[in-house]
This record gives structure tokens, sequence and C-alpha cells, in this order.
């Protein structure tokens, strides 16, 4: 087989780096509307300047939401996105990505969204293993609607429907994803370490698989001072750090001193690490780059025309046939 | 146990004579074979059915489907098989009463007897190895029934099915059903030829042996019916001189996914749509297409629109319980302009309702569900061929306006089989591909033209089409808006879609004169039994016609002038209204039927409506009552 090559002049070349180049301001598209300080502008930083680095072309991107403060994400970035409904964020980014396996697909969805109304998509985006990046946006709170307790509000959290705190346990994103089978990308993040949170979108979207990146943020709404002692306690961070995983800069090392080498292809010792809260575990908890993508199953390589739609028609219609005289096959 | 059954006058014949005499003619007859589920019933109806009708005979086809998997053998509710009427004539609809009817065992005739479906009188065929079961209570259920029947005046003929197969076949259980059609194919006259070659086709999967040893079992049947039955029917056959294929609602459903282009359909199981996706998941792979078994019918339908979003307009395939799950989703599609097909093939509601049956009780939750005001189009096949068709039609319709198409079966057109005319591949059938070119700059996703509200509509892929849909209220540039006017110009542009779209309708047909006393007004599966009830009634000299519409949202144009050509009107449908008989209904509290309602509140005529919420088709001789009683 022969390569096809292209003569191009120097200055076309120049051009063609110039438009195919792109700026964080390709990515960025109106004046964010969440509160001052909350984690989703950080989060939104660090996609955009994810695109950019990647170089992904706006027109063959698509940011795909449910509904809360996190899902308003698609909204200021330029590309195409898809602000849905409650809970329904990944069965569409799933339909997407069946339909259209060249597009790239980010996921953007909170803890009410994902893990409670929309829970039963979440335990089947896991199993589905489609090639995308979803990012959990957890404040722990329902922020859009006014403060209500979410699925993963802290035991005893007083909220607006639970005046007296909550009466349960809190759930574990990490755990419930780690049970389901084909897990194949897991990590966990906070909003405060930039740096941490870059390199994992990164590796996350490097993942051929279902990314599930957990991302602890803070609600300075309503509540604002919930996660302040991990904050202001960098020993309350463990970073988890491996070959295969997260490479810790000097700086980073520097602040952050508790640290666990973790081989992502461990699960046990993932489910372990996910099982506890304090300190925070952050890194990539688990990697599997073995398991089948649920598109790949399903698409053959065969071009789809009207003559092989036709030609598959015309043999259902031959089985169902009552041929008038003279005209049955032979 | 009580038998409620209707007692006659007739005759009835408990010897077995050897036949000798001429066969009678027939214009037409209604047979039903029914067995314990399990037993084959289904099979050997649908081929005696695919038997007549590659003679050349009308055929229609009903399942007769049990609500469980397996109910107890010999229940009463456990009856399970096929009901064919076959005749001279094309045959639109499933008929009234049974008139011959094959019984594995006397538990499910009775099943049939008691839900009036056999015509008083009607010859039974039934297998008589209980009378001499080992099991005393079988053995006693079966005399005391076959007693009270022949006491009733049905013409019961025992017929020693077991017995008979056990010459050919070592386990009757596995081919019972086989000699059953061998003994109609006898009474009816029918080629053995094309029985033997429908045999070989029904069993194509298996091997020959197989093939064989029901193809002996056939011919046994139809040696015993000569030899022992004293009746014998001739039904003279038309060939037809097109192609025809015989195939379901649901199966011609599928057929319709492949040939309008679509290329996804998400779906989860519910009955009794789900046939649809299962013989589509056999053939949309040989053309490249996929079906995915969504977690649940909101993931399904979720599942669609991303698709759709992304490519070409894709399919969801769904009974009542899941339209009403995807109700939020559906309103979803409508705010985005995705263009989306839903298909929602009707039974009996509300809640779980009556799964295995007929219903058109979802019009008015597909014309107006979705929270605030979601306008989409309706449209409902009243044949298996427009079932074909239909969704070729609302691919089209969905991807030219942007908007969600319902597509409105029911369990009736799922289940029965009818011939129509082969359809003749067509490449304005199939979907263009989507498009990828750039947008010009400055172009907006929802640049509404003022006059029909219609939008280009900008696929991931295109440069310069970036934009985020929402279902929150927008701009034209799909901007989130709060702003009043511009909530009002999106509302309009999505209204105007529809008015748009009945532009370029044409007026439904009249079935009759244009004018008359009265005038029937149906749609859906019970287009046939109004048909013919009214062909019957204009034959008598009665001045009553019908119209059978299609397009139910939007209506098409025409139809004032229609109504004003007639009297009087009267909706028929198989749902629910009010009866004027009920003490506490009057005009300022009666709950209409939903068509009647929708053509009430539109045209400002005083259509009145009846209806029947029974779980069972409507029959010919139920619509001729209620015209008659209308007439007087």
């Amino acid at each position: 087989m022969t390569e096809q090559t292209e003569t191009i002049s120097a200055s076309e070349c120049l051009i063609r780096m110039y438009d195919e180049q792109h700026e964080i301001e390709d990515y960025q598209k109106g004046v964010p509307r969440w509160c001052s300080g909350c984690g989703d502008n950080s989060i939104l930083t660090a996609v955009q300047r994810l695109c950019r680095d990647e170089g992904l072309l706006p027109e063959k991107t698509v940011f795909v939401s449910g509904i809360g403060c996190s899902s308003r994400l698609p909204h200021y970035m330029n590309t195409y996105g898809f602000h849905g409904i409650h809970g329904r964020a990944l069965p569409v980014a799933e339909g997407v990505k069946l339909a259209r396996p060249d597009l790239t697909v980010f996921v953007n969805t909170g803890d009410g969204d994902c893990c409670s109304i929309g829970a039963a998509h979440w335990i089947h985006a896991i199993r589905y293993n489609m090639d995308m990046t979803m990012m959990l946006h957890d404040n722990q709170i329902y922020g859009l609607t006014k403060m209500q307790a979410s699925p993963t509000s802290p035991l005893g959290l007083k909220s607006n429907t639970t005046p007296h705190g909550t009466y349960l346990e809190a759930l574990n994103p990490l755990t419930v994803t780690l049970g389901v089978s084909n897990v194949s990308f897991v990590a966990q993040v906070v909003d405060w370490i930039p740096e941490v949170m870059y390199q994992v979108l990164s590796q996350a979207y490097h993942h051929k698989g279902f990314s599930f990146v957990r991302i602890i943020q803070r609600c300075t709404e309503w509540l604002p001072k919930l996660l302040d002692p991990w904050l202001h306690d960098r020993q309350r961070v463990l970073l988890l750090h491996h070959e295969n995983g997260l490479e810790i800069s000097p700086a980073l090392a520097k602040s952050y001193t508790k640290m666990r080498e973790h081989d992502p292809s461990n699960m046990n010792e993932a489910r372990e690490i996910a099982s506890a809260f304090d300190p925070i575990p952050v890194g990539i908890l688990y990697r599997n780059d073995d398991v089948p993508c649920y598109e790949d199953l399903r698409h053959d390589s065969r071009l789809r025309t009207n003559s092989l739609i036709q030609k598959g028609l015309e043999s259902e219609f031959d089985k169902f046939t009552i041929w008038a005289d003279g005209n049955e096959p032979a | 146990m009580a038998l409620e059954i209707n007692q006659t006058e007739s005759e009835t014949v408990t010897t077995e004579p050897k036949f000798g005499g001429k066969a009678v003619m027939l214009e037409e007859h209604i047979v039903e074979i029914i067995s314990d589920s399990g037993e084959g019933a289904q099979k050997c109806g649908q081929s005696f059915g695919a038997i007549a009708a590659r003679m050349g005979f009308g055929v229609w086809t009903v399942e007769i489907i049990p609500a469980e998997i397996r109910p107890p053998a010999r229940s009463v509710a456990g009856a399970s098989g096929n009901r064919i009427r076959i005749g001279s004539k094309r045959i639109t609809n499933g008929g009234n009463e049974t008139d011959l009817v094959v019984a594995f065992n006397e538990q499910v005739l009775l099943g049939r007897v008691r839900s009036k479906e056999l015509k008083p009188g009607c010859t039974i065929l039934l297998e008589s190895m209980w009378r001499t079961s080992s099991n005393p209570r079988f053995a006693k259920s079966y005399v005391e029934t076959y007693d009270q029947l022949v006491a009733a005046g049905y013409r019961v003929y025992e017929i020693p099915m077991d017995k008979e197969c056990r010459k050919v076949v070592s386990d009757p259980r596995k081919g019972k059903n086989m000699f059953a059609l061998g003994v109609l194919c006898g009474i009816y006259s029918l080629d053995l030829k094309v029985a033997r070659q429908q045999i070989a086709l029904t069993f194509s999967k298996k091997s020959d042996e197989v093939i064989k040893s029901n193809v002996n079992l056939l011919e046994a049947g139809y040696r015993y019916a000569e030899e022992h039955i004293d009746i014998k029917y001739s039904i003279p056959a038309v060939k037809s001189t097109e192609n025809q294929i015989v195939v379901n609602g649901n199966t011609a459903l599928a057929l319709g996914v492949l040939a309008s282009g679509m290329e996804i359909c998400a779906m989860y199981p519910i009955t009794p749509a789900t046939s649809a996706s299962h013989y589509l998941s056999d053939v949309f792979e040989k053309v490249g297409g996929i079906v995915h078994q969504a977690e649940d019918e909101i993931a399904a339908c979720t599942f669609a629109i991303g698709a759709s979003y992304a490519g070409k307009c894709t399919v969801t395939i769904t009974s009542g319980p899941g339209y009403s799950l995807k109700q939020e989703a559906i309103g979803l599609a409508v705010m985005g302009e995705i263009p989306l097909v839903v298909v929602n093939v009707m039974r009996g509601g509300p809640s779980t309702g009556q799964p295995t049956k007929t219903e058109q009780g979802d019009l008015m939750t597909t014309i107006f569900g979705s929270h605030g005001d979601a306008p989409k189009v309706v449209i409902a096949p009243g044949t298996i061929e427009d079932c074909f068709y239909s969704v070729i039609t609302a691919r089209k319709i969905a991807e030219t306006f942007n908007m969600v198409v319902v597509i409105l079966s029911d369990a009736n057109l799922a289940t029965s089989q009818q011939p129509f005319r082969r359809p003749v591949f067509s490449e304005e059938w199939m979907a263009p591909p989507i498009d990828q070119s750039a947008v010009p700059k400055g172009a907006k996703p929802y640049d509404w033209d003022p006059k029909t509200g219609l939008a280009r509509r900008f696929v991931p892929g295109q440069p310069n089409g970036m934009h985020t849909l929402t279902g929150l209220a927008h701009d034209v540039n799909s901007h989130v808006a709060y702003d009043p006017e511009i909530n009002q110009q999106g509302m309009r542009a999505r209204s105007l879609k529809l008015a748009t779209l009945q532009k370029t309708l044409r007026p439904p047909t009249v079935f009759g004169d244009p004018t008359g006393d009265l005038l029937v007004i149906g749609w859906g599966s019970s287009k046939g039994a109004i048909e013919e009830a009214v062909e019957g009634l204009r034959a008598e000299g009665k001045k009553v016609s019908a119209l059978h519409l299609t397009f139910i949202q939007p209506l098409p144009p025409g139809i004032r002038e229609i109504l004003a050509g007639f009297k009087q009107h009267i909706t028929i449908e198989n749902n629910w209204c009010d009866q004027w008989e009920d003490e506490m209904i009057d005009e300022t509290n009666r709950r209409y039927s939903a068509l009647a309602l929708l053509l009430r509140s539109r045209y400002l005529v005083d259509i009145d409506c009846w209806s029947e919420c029974r779980g069972t088709p409507l029959k010919p001789n139920t619509v001729r009552r209620v015209i008659l009683e209308k007439l007087s």
C-alpha cells in the first residue's frame, strides 16, 4: 500500500498550522454564571486547557450534561454541547457515541444528577464502557435547587430538606463504580489542586473506554466550610502515584507530602483506597485498558450503503413473499 | 363448573361418519386453533394462514396469547393459539365470532366459550385423549364439559389426536399441531402440496428429518379428516396477480425501520411491542443497523435522542407504560428540535393494564403528553401495510421538520397478519447522509423561518455550527433565554411546524358516498372492521359512510367539508368513553372518546362517540349494531 502524500508550500503550511492550532480562547464561550469560588470554574479551566493541549477540533467535540450547576458547563464551551434533562446525560452521550464514534465525548454531571436521579444510567454506563470521559462534579449538595441533601452529603448534614441533619451514611461513588462489571478507569481529584485535576483528566481522556473522574468540589454558596478541614490541612490529602498512574511534580511533592504508591491495575487495593475518605485519596485508583468498548462491539466495518440495505430488505421480503403465478424465483 | 354458553337449537353430531358428500362452498370462515402454551397451536395457525394466503385466499390472522409465559396446563386463562379468518375476498380485520375451532383440551376451549368468541353452535374439533385420562379429575372435567357443549348446541367432534399421532411419531406432544394442520387442510380443501412447502419453510432451520416427520403428521391429519369427518368446505380463491408478503404488524414496523434508512433503534423490552425489536435485532445487523437494548425506557429514549442529535434520525419502540416514562425525554426532543421516531404499540391501560390485549387508549397522551406545550406529529397505521410505510413516512417528517413523530400501532395490528403487495424498493425511502459541511459563518442553530417555523439542524462535526443544544428556553443562537419575547418566539416556531406540515397533507377520502345520514369516524386498527360493517349496511341501503384518519396530529385539511355532508357523526374507537345509560352521565360531565373529543373541539360539530375497552379488536358486527342504533 502506498501512502498518499501532498506537497504544499511553506506559506500554506504556516496557514494550516495557524488554522489547526487552537488557542484556549477557541474553546471559551461566554462568561460563566457560577458563583465566585465555585469548583465548577476550575473544572471548566482544566477542560479548556485539555482541549487546547490535545488540539481537539471544536466541531468534533461534544460536551453532554444533565441538569444542575455542573451541567451548565457545555454552555461555556465553544464546542458542540448537549444540555439535556435531569439524570440522563449518560444515555444521551452513549447515543451520540454509538451514532458517531468519530466524535470526542465528555460528560459533566453532578452528585444529584448522577448518583440520585440518574443512578441507573451511571451503573450501566460503566458496564457499556463507551469511550468517553465523565466528570462527576461532586459538591455533596443540590446547588441549583437551593441546598437539599444529595446522596453524597455527609451524615448529619443540615440542609433545607434535612433541617435536623441527614439520616443516612453518604453514598461512596468510588466504591460503587469499582463494583460494576467492565469498570475500566476510576480516578478522584479535588478542585483545589488544579495540577492534579488536569493530569488526571488528561489521562482519563487518553484512556480508551469509560473514564470516571470524581471531582470533589466546593460549593461556596451552600457549604462554604464543609471541605475547609481538608483544604487547610495538606496531610488530609493522600496523593496516589505510580509509574502507570499519576506523576507527582517536585513542587507538588513539597506541598503534599502524604503519598502512597498505588498500581492502578490492582483492583483490590483500589477498592480499599476508595473506601476511605480521610485523608482524601487523590489520583488514579483503577485502570484496565483491556475492557472492550460497546461501540466497537456493536459496529462492524461494512459501509452502510443503500444497496446493502436494499439487499437485506429484499432477502427479508423473499422470506415472506407469496409469489404471483410465474413470478416464483427458481 | 358453570359453562356460561349460549344455548342454541342447532343439531349436534356425535358420531364420526366418513365424509362422502360434496364440499360446501363458503365465502369466508373463521377458524381457531387453541392449546396450552407451548403445544404449537400458534405455529399451526400461522401455517394454516400462510397456506391459505399462498393459495390466494383473503386472510387475517390474530394471535391468541395468554398473559403468562407458561400458564398452568389445562387452564381456562391459558389458551394460546391463533385465529384465522379466510375468505374469497380481501379480508381487512379479524371478523366476528369463530365458526370452527380445534382445541387440544377442553379447558382452553372453555376460556374461548366464556369470552364469547365462538359462534353459537360452532364446530369444535376436540382432542379426545382426556376422556380416557388416567387422571380421574381430567377425565371427569372432560366428560362434563363435552356433555355441556353438546347440550348447548355445539357440533363437537372428538378426535383422538394423540392416538393418531402416535402412529406416525413417538412423541405426539411435538407434532400434534401439524396433525391438526392436516385436519384443517382436509376440511378446507387446501392444497397439500402448498402445505408441504409451507412446512419446509416453517422448519427451514431444522433438519430434513424434522421436516419429513412434520409432513408425515400433516398427511396423517389430512387423511384422518377425509376418512372420519363429515364436513368439507371449499372457499373459492382468487390468486393475486401481484407478489404479496405476509407479515404481522410488528414485523412490518421492523421492516419499515430497515426501509427508512434509520441506523439505530434503542428500546427496552415491553409487551406487545417487543416482537418488533426481536425481529429487528435479527435482521438489522445484516444491513449494518444496531438495536440497543437500554437499561430502561428513559435511557432508551434519551439514547435515541443522543444518536439522532449526532447522526441520522433514530427510532425507539415501546408500549403504553414505556411511553409514559419517555414523556420528559420526548419533551426534550421537541424543545431541542431533534428528529425522533417513537413507536407506541398500544396495549390496555392505565398502569400495567392488559399487557397482551389491544386498546386505543394512548391518543391523548401522545398528542398532548409531556409537560408544557410539546407539539409533535402523531400518525396511526390502519393496516399491516400501513405499519411498514408509516415508519418511512415518520422518518422523513421527523428529519424534514426536526420533530418527534409518534406512530400509534396497537396489539391488534402487532399480532395480526394480512397479505399486502410486496413493497418495491425505492431510493427515496432512504435517509440522506448526515450533513458534515461547514456551516456559513454567523448562521444560527435556531434560525426559525418566520412563516414555517422551520430551522436548519446543525449536526456535530459541522465546522462553525458549534452550539449547545438545551432543553431550557433558548433564543436563535441556542443561548438560554428567559426573555418573555424570546420564549414566545420559540413556542411559536415549534407550533408553526405542525401547521406547515398540515398544509402538505391530502384531505382524507370518505369510504362510501360523500353525503348521507351518518358518518362513522375511526382511526388505527379498527379501520377494517368499521369499513366492513359500513359496506354491509350500504349494501342494505343504509346511508352511512366511513372516514378513517391516519394523520391525527396534525389533522389533515378537508375534514370540515366532509363532516358537512352528513346529518350525524359518530366515532367508533377501542378506548374509553362514558355511556349515556349510566345514571350519573349527562351532557355536562360525559367523557368522550379521544378522537371524538379532538374533532368536537376542532370543528365545533356535535360528534357522538361509541367505544369499548374489552381488550379485543372491534368486531364488524359490533360496529354494525352501533350504527343501526345510531340510525334508529
